[in-house]
């Protein structure tokens, strides 16, 4: 009976023991990402060598090799941003969707919201000035008051017409 | 008399103030220029033959390098006819090359009047050092990084390209497409040194 004991503990332990062992080997292994996170960095990077087209959709060998390099450098456990600044150093800032804020890329993130700022402005101005305006003229009643505005109106802006040539 | 509010007398309103619509039109010439700029450079892509070439410096693959450093400089090389071979491992036609490259590195490489520098083109390194495994390539060889190089020849480059700089720097030659033989090599090369 106590052998018996001891034979199903030793079975046991031997279980529990191979367990432990397959799972740590297993956490020891980076997973192979999945296409969904190494898309979710090469949408942010384009072709070097298509025009504008960006990595995800690239449908080149080559862009397959540079997808397959980030799966790759994800299972070593790099960053997105130190994938990124790799391609950045192997073939150029171009590669970036969203330009470095340096030199004359600044015009792209000035350019857009001052241009918008300056419509909003002439909009603005636009509007005041047509509130301003004088109300649409009532109808004439024939020999009242509003024909004599008129009249003084017309000649005012006949003389201004005639300084103006 | 007055009239809503309004003096006849008043004069007429101006648009934005002078300041501001100087500024206007500097944002736009600067603009202007910009885009000219651009298409300038869009329009006129290529190096020129005769044109000084501007200095570049070349970081070497391990296993690849040029009198046993990694790096080597253009101006480095002042005295010596340069021959810059861009390639890239996806490029079909650069495979059909590489054994006429080898056959000329093979025969100009003894008497060093002759260098060169072959740069590879937005690639993956590990496919690039397996591409010179494969086609058994031997000459001095690296990746052109942050692709600063390749804008310096051709900014609308087609693999393979190659361009053949003299003892002074000049540009003197260049070659869209592929080389077919070691002849073809050798008639852009050998009127630039003395004794071939």
């Amino acid at each position: 009976m106590k052998l018996k004991n001891f034979v199903q503990l030793a079975f046991c332990s031997l279980i529990i023991t191979l367990s432990f062992l397959s799972a740590s080997a297993v956490s020891a292994q980076q997973p192979t990402p999945s296409d969904d996170e190494v898309n979710a960095i090469a949408r942010q990077l384009f072709c070097p060598i298509c025009q504008n087209t960006p990595l995800d959709v690239c449908p080149t060998q080559a862009c397959h090799d540079w997808r397959e390099l980030i799966r790759q450098m994800l299972a070593e456990g790099k960053t997105p941003d130190q994938i990124k600044q790799y391609f950045v150093d192997h073939y150029g800032a171009r590669v970036l969707s969203e330009p470095p804020q340096t030199g004359l890329n600044w015009l792209v993130y000035i350019v857009p919201p001052v241009a918008f700022l300056l419509g909003v402005f002439l909009l603005f101005r636009a509007f005041r000035a047509w509130k301003r305006k004088p109300n649409e003229p009532v109808p004439e009643v024939a020999g009242g008051p509003a024909s004599d505005e008129k009249d003084e109106y017309v000649s005012r802006l006949e003389e201004e017409l005639r300084k103006r040539k | 008399m007055e009239q809503d509010g309004t003096n006849p007398t008043d004069k007429p309103r101006r648009g934005a103030p002078l300041w501001a619509q100087l500024l206007i039109w500097a944002g736009l010439l600067a603009l202007l220029v910009v885009l000219g700029l651009g298409l300038f450079r869009a329009q006129h892509p290529i190096l020129s033959v005769g044109s000084k070439v501007p200095d570049f410096a070349l970081k070497l693959f391990d296993g690849y390098p040029y009198q046993g450093a990694n790096q080597v400089s253009l101006a480095a090389l002042r005295g010596k006819v340069v021959v810059v071979n861009f390639w890239a491992s996806w490029c079909v036609t650069c495979a059909d090359e590489s054994p006429v490259m080898e056959s000329a590195w093979n025969y100009y490489q003894p008497d060093g009047q002759v260098v060169f520098l072959v740069v590879d083109y937005t690639d993956v390194d590990a496919k690039a050092l397996q591409f010179l495994t494969t086609y058994h390539l031997t000459y001095p060889n690296g990746p052109d990084l942050g692709t600063r190089i390749t804008p310096i020849f051709n900014r609308n480059i087609a693999m393979p390209e190659t361009y053949i700089v003299d003892q002074q720097g000049i540009l003197r030659a260049e070659q869209i497409g592929p080389f077919q033989s070691l002849a073809d090599i050798r008639s852009a090369i050998d009127p630039l040194i003395n004794g071939k």
